[in-house]
């Protein structure tokens, strides 16, 4: 009897060992699940510190996953698919720095790359690709932001809300592969 | 029998147009005839520039054979009357040249094999964004496709390569003198390729292209008498590393590839990324985006994407591993294994086993909180 008892609990914590998922973690179909995205769009070595804390607060207020997208601008000479290795070396320091902070704050986040031959030409592929909730741009070309032009164009043409900041004495401080840089006061 | 030996290959690198690849070429072969040597000019482009062609003219110089293509007349290297001619050492010009339509070669620098094998010395000149392995790179850099290229191996076979630097600051001097192009064509150069920018970039390019090529001969152990069987492509490839990156369509495939390609500039190696996918198994959408997003990637980094199909990823990734002589293998993190699935070896364990001699690499996802913090 006693043997049965045994087998009978060794089936039991199989079954369960099986089911239950490890270290206590929420089956993932019950997690609960990013509902919304907020596109982050940069342009060059650094995106501004204003525009990454104005992403991280709304992705935590929304549960909202960030996606920082690096925009590449493609030489008229080159073919739209052409590999750009050398303007990549920066903009994946950004981005893994991006990661980094957004993450380190419980905020996920998902990046993205897109070539265009004008920084608006690639935004307008990646908005053709994929939908967003929100987008949160600088409009500050000098720390990675965008210019006024294509500022003005997502306006028109983005179909989600945009969130523009205006530039700003505090754009000094940016977030770049290096991190955060600039004065922190 | 006699066995004909292969000729001394002898290239001389520039950075850019101007930068006295020819001059230079010309020089060394001058010292040769004084030494006593049999030269001749298979073929030189002078582009009209006064030193270089006075400079010619006292070399013995075998008439180039006109070739009609399309209407047009084009000169091009006489190749049968240099073989017949057989001088010791012979001068080509402009390796990456493509020949006119109808002739023995596509390309100069095939013609230049049969010289080699026929015992003739060659000396041959060339700029570094010819470089097949560069061309994308230099385009990129220098916003000028170069359509003429030859393949690296060329470069990797000579026995010689010298790197005829300038510095960008004296190129444009000798531009605005006039001694690269004619007066008219100045302007148009100085607005197009020569900015210093692309000249400091070119010259930076030149310089790690012949430290590279010095470095994997010295490693694969060549010597100055051995030729092109001592120093075949694969030597490269003995030598350095090979980065496999391990991927899924899933979003924190993305981080993974950042850190693999940051670990391939560094070793300056090649990388690939795999995908083993489950035989006919059925994408979901998200998977979809997903992998759309790493092309996206992969293409812009200048990696390769490669998908597979096996019912055993850990068997198909050691098959493809070994074809691409891979080092390093870069995987993320696995998932706990739940239930009966943790009876299971562990893939990174896998391949250690059937991969002996490859890294392999687990990169942590950040989207992993600590234990405390999900308590």
């Amino acid at each position: 009897m006693i043997a049965v008892w045994i087998i009978a609990g060794i089936l039991v914590g199989s079954l369960l060992g099986y089911w239950l998922p490890p270290h206590g973690h929420l089956p993932r179909r019950d997690r609960p699940r990013p509902v919304r995205s907020i596109l982050v769009p940069f342009s060059g070595e650094s995106i501004s510190r204003r525009a990454f804390d104005a992403a991280v607060r709304l992705a935590k207020a929304e549960n909202a996953v960030i996606i920082p997208a690096f925009l590449i601008i493609v030489p008229s000479e080159l073919s739209l698919e052409a590999a750009l290795p050398t303007r990549c070396t920066e903009g994946m320091g950004v981005l893994e720095a991006i990661e980094q902070r957004a993450v380190s704050q419980g905020v996920q986040v998902e990046s993205r790359v897109m070539r265009g031959r004008a920084y608006r030409h690639a935004l307008q592929r990646l908005l053709e690709e994929e939908s967003f909730d929100r987008i949160i741009v600088s409009a500050d070309d000098v720390h990675g932001g965008l210019k006024t032009d294509d500022v003005n164009w997502l306006l028109a043409k983005a179909p989600t809300e945009v969130l523009v900041l205006r530039p700003a004495p505090e754009d000094e401080r940016r977030v770049s592969a290096e991190g955060f840089v600039g004065k922190t006061s | 029998m006699e066995v004909l030996r292969r000729g001394h290959y002898k290239v001389f690198l520039g950075m850019a147009p101007g930068s006295g690849k020819t001059y230079r070429m010309l020089a060394e072969a001058y010292a040769a005839r004084q030494a006593g040597r049999d030269v001749a000019i298979g073929l030189i482009e002078t582009h009209g520039r006064p030193d270089t062609e006075s400079f010619a003219e006292g070399f013995e110089l075998i008439p180039r054979r006109s070739v009609e293509h399309r209407g047009v007349t084009l000169m091009e290297m006489d190749l049968p009357e240099v073989l017949r001619r057989a001088p010791e050492l012979c001068l080509v010009d402009e390796l990456a040249h493509t020949n006119a339509t109808g002739l023995e070669h596509k390309k100069r620098y095939e013609d230049i094999e049969d010289i080699l094998n026929a015992g003739i010395d060659v000396f041959s000149t060339v700029n570094v964004q010819h470089l097949e392995s560069l061309n994308d790179s230099i385009a990129e850099l220098s916003g000028v496709r170069v359509r003429e290229t030859f393949p690296d191996e060329v470069l990797q076979k000579a026995d010689e390569v010298v790197l005829v630097d300038i510095t960008p600051e004296a190129l444009l001097d000798r531009l605005r003198a006039g001694n690269i192009y004619p007066h008219d064509r100045i302007a148009a150069a100085l607005n197009n390729f020569f900015k210093i920018e692309n000249l400091t970039a070119l010259r930076e390019v030149a310089l790690r292209q012949l430290a590279e090529n010095v470095d994997i001969k010295r490693l694969s152990g060549h010597v100055v008498r051995q030729r092109d069987e001592n120093v075949s492509s694969e030597s490269a490839q003995a030598v350095g590393e090979h980065l496999l990156a391990l991927i899924e369509p899933q979003p924190n495939a993305q981080r993974l590839i950042r850190r693999a390609w940051r670990s391939s500039q560094r070793l300056a190696a090649p990388l690939d990324l795999l995908w083993v996918r489950p035989p006919h198994g059925k994408m979901s959408d998200e998977q979809e985006h997903a992998l759309t997003n790493l092309r996206e990637l992969a293409g812009v980094l200048g990696v390769k994407l490669i998908v597979e199909e096996a019912d055993d990823p850990a068997a198909k990734i050691a098959e493809v591993a070994r074809e691409l002589g891979t080092t390093y293998i870069l995987m993320n993190k696995p998932q706990p294994l739940r239930g009966l699935a943790r009876l299971k070896t562990p893939l990174a364990l896998r391949l250690a086993e059937s991969l002996p001699g490859v890294d392999v690499r687990l990169v942590s996802s950040r989207s992993q909180k600590p234990k405390e913090e999900q308590a």
